[in-house]
């Protein structure tokens, strides 16, 4: 008895997360199969039968040449991640291994700057960077995209970095390790796994971020989230190319993510889970 | 050779006076356990010799040296963590080579270093392994192989059992015991269990706020406390405190008798008590008595007295064995 309902109850919560899972999933799925039918069939309304046709990628690729944004979305990705990691790595470590009475007071204070709507700074940053030329720079952007995601990078560090727990660090003292010894042999062996995941987390925020993109760029620093809007310009709506312009830019995160999936799944988890 | 003297040595933390003032001499192949209640300094005392920690005031001195302000490196000790503190992303052979490494010796040295301490420690299969593959008495075998491979002057261990279970935290105590005497090396040992250190110290130090309450063998506190605060701490169960005509009688403030010193009966005795609980541990029972007139008091009786709760016994103290305090719970002597 008592095993027909473990069974049954089984059988229902993986039914039931497939479910959810499928849900979640519809828009990108919905988004790949539009980007295969043709464009009086996306008019057309709900399909879920394409008939299997590429050439919206093929007409995308020659309206507009893909790899410049692509280009793009991996600059100012990786490189305001690599930015924010060198600006967050020694803060979070100063505040992880010697706190001070403000400490959470100042992680509550660079949170807090994540509450406020990016609109509402729209126009003073804007003008800003009309003025220092950096409109549709990628300096620009990066910077932009670096102070954007640096709160949550510091938060996360902050989290791994305390961690680690401080025996070990005086263990390698007693051990006879100096300073540099201490850094290299065991503290950063430690401490790359929650860097690695931070890394990973915020190249797709960075890669995801839209807001800021679009409005500070308009074909040089352009990345891929500029790319899709542009798909729904004044010339009309083309849903099946949107659609595959739209596949062509999230594919190559999804394919990070999908191989980074460990290491996101404690990222995501905020350090909330041991 | 590994002597220890702390000289007026005192740590304040902010406004918190954690150790007034403590002097202390450890001798060189000595045994010696701090033991006392949670939050009575012991840790920090250890961690003050270590050098984790700096000294507000005194002196600590190694061997005749003054190394009150040296580096936890450049003092020869080895510490052993109440978490282990192994390096867990290192295999067991790097974490036990790690110490060897840092003081840039020989790779055949520390090879050889490595593969005798594993024969000592019964790690000898497992040196591939990290310490999360290690179950709790390996790890803790790891992390006594990293300190026996210095040859330290001295070893610290900080609470190193209290996450075993009990029967292992019994075969590890034997171990120690067993390594201290291999090695004759002066071992410093941390507690808050008596019973460790009871079995294990040479002498015993026993603190309470962070002051020394007592100094002495485990023989010398358990026979003759010299306050009412060690005569309670050394001794499982805990000794009975009876104020009151008792003790008038005895021309003290309180008496204390031991479990084992009160003398049970089920015919006649001095005091008459109920049984409120039996602990029945095979060779020996403790009885948990509502003694009329007196109150709470254990007493120790042979595996064989039949007592059930509800019972009634009687006692009759062993007046040879009876300590006595005066009023500030100092011990009076006969």
């Amino acid at each position: 008895m008592a095993r027909n309902v473990t069974t049954r109850h089984k059988v229902t919560a993986t039914a039931a997360a497939w479910i959810v899972a499928l849900i979640i999933f519809f828009p990108i799925l919905y988004t790949l199969i539009t980007s295969i039918k043709t464009e009086p069939e996306a008019i057309a309304g709900f399909s879920l039968w394409p008939s299997g046709t590429f050439e919206n990628y093929i007409t995308v690729q020659t309206q507009r040449d893909y790899l410049k944004p692509f280009m793009n979305s991996v600059i100012l990705s990786v490189g305001s991640t690599i930015l924010a990691l060198i600006i967050a790595i020694p803060s979070a470590w100063a505040m992880a291994f010697s706190p001070t009475k403000r400490t959470k007071d100042i992680l509550m204070w660079m949170l807090s700057t994540k509450m406020m709507p990016a609109v509402a700074v729209l126009v003073p940053i804007y003008l800003m960077f009309r003025d220092f030329g950096l409109l549709d720079s990628r300096i620009g952007l990066t910077v932009m995209l670096t102070l954007i995601n640096l709160p949550i990078v510091v938060w996360m560090l902050y989290t791994y970095f305390r961690e680690i727990p401080g025996e070990i660090l005086e263990a390698s003292r007693m051990d006879g390790a100096g300073l540099w010894q201490e850094i290299v042999y065991v503290l950063t062996p430690m401490a790359v796994p929650g860097i690695a995941s931070t890394l990973l987390l915020n190249i797709i925020l960075a890669w995801n971020e839209s807001f800021w993109t679009i409005r500070l760029s308009t074909t040089n620093a352009a990345p891929l989230t500029a790319f899709i809007a542009s798909f729904s310009s004044p010339q009309g709506l083309f849903w099946a190319k949107l659609s595959a312009a739209s596949t062509m830019a999230i594919a190559p995160i999804l394919i990070l993510g999908w191989f980074s999936q460990k290491q996101l799944v404690r990222g995501l988890t905020f350090g909330a889970v041991k | 050779m590994g002597s220890i003297t702390l000289q007026k040595v005192s740590k304040v933390f902010g406004e918190a006076k954690v150790i007034p003032s403590i002097d202390l001499e450890i001798n060189d192949g000595e045994f010696v356990v701090f033991v006392g209640p949670s939050g009575c300094g012991k840790s920090t005392l250890l961690r003050l010799i270590a050098g984790l920690e700096d000294v507000s005031d005194g002196q600590i001195l190694i061997d005749g040296k003054d190394v009150t302000q040296a580096a936890p490196a450049e003092r020869g000790l080895a510490m052993v963590f109440q978490s282990y503190a192994l390096y867990p992303h290192m295999s067991v052979r790097n974490n036990i080579a790690f110490p060897l490494k840092m003081a840039k010796m020989e790779k055949s040295a520390i090879d050889k270093k490595v593969t005798d301490a594993a024969r000592v420690l019964n790690l000898t299969d497992y040196l591939e392994r990290r310490p999360s593959q290690l179950s709790g008495g390996q790890r803790q075998r790891v992390a006594i192989g990293r300190a026996i491979v210095r040859e330290p002057s001295a070893f610290l261990f900080d609470e190193p059992l209290s996450n075993l279970d009990a029967a292992l935290r019994g075969t590890m105590r034997l171990e120690i015991s067993d390594l201290h005497h291999q090695l004759k090396t002066t071992m410093v040992y941390v507690t808050h269990d008596q019973v460790e250190a009871m079995t294990m110290a040479d002498k015993i130090v026993v603190l309470n706020r962070g002051n020394i309450e007592q100094v002495g063998s485990p023989l010398e506190l358990y026979k003759s406390p010299r306050n009412l605060f060690v005569a309670g701490f050394i001794g499982s169960p805990h000794m009975n405190f009876v104020d009151g005509a008792y003790a008038q009688s005895k021309s003290a403030k309180t008496a204390g008798i031991r479990p084992e010193h009160l003398i049970l009966s089920k015919d006649s005795g001095l005091w008459t008590g109920t049984v409120k609980v039996a602990e029945h541990l095979g060779a020996d029972t403790f009885l948990h008595l509502d003694v009329d007139g007196i109150g709470q008091v254990t007493a120790r009786a042979g595996g064989e007295f039949g007592a059930q709760y509800g019972d009634r016994v009687y006692l009759t103290p062993d007046e040879a064995k009876l300590h006595r305090f005066d009023d500030k719970g100092i011990a009076l002597r006969a």
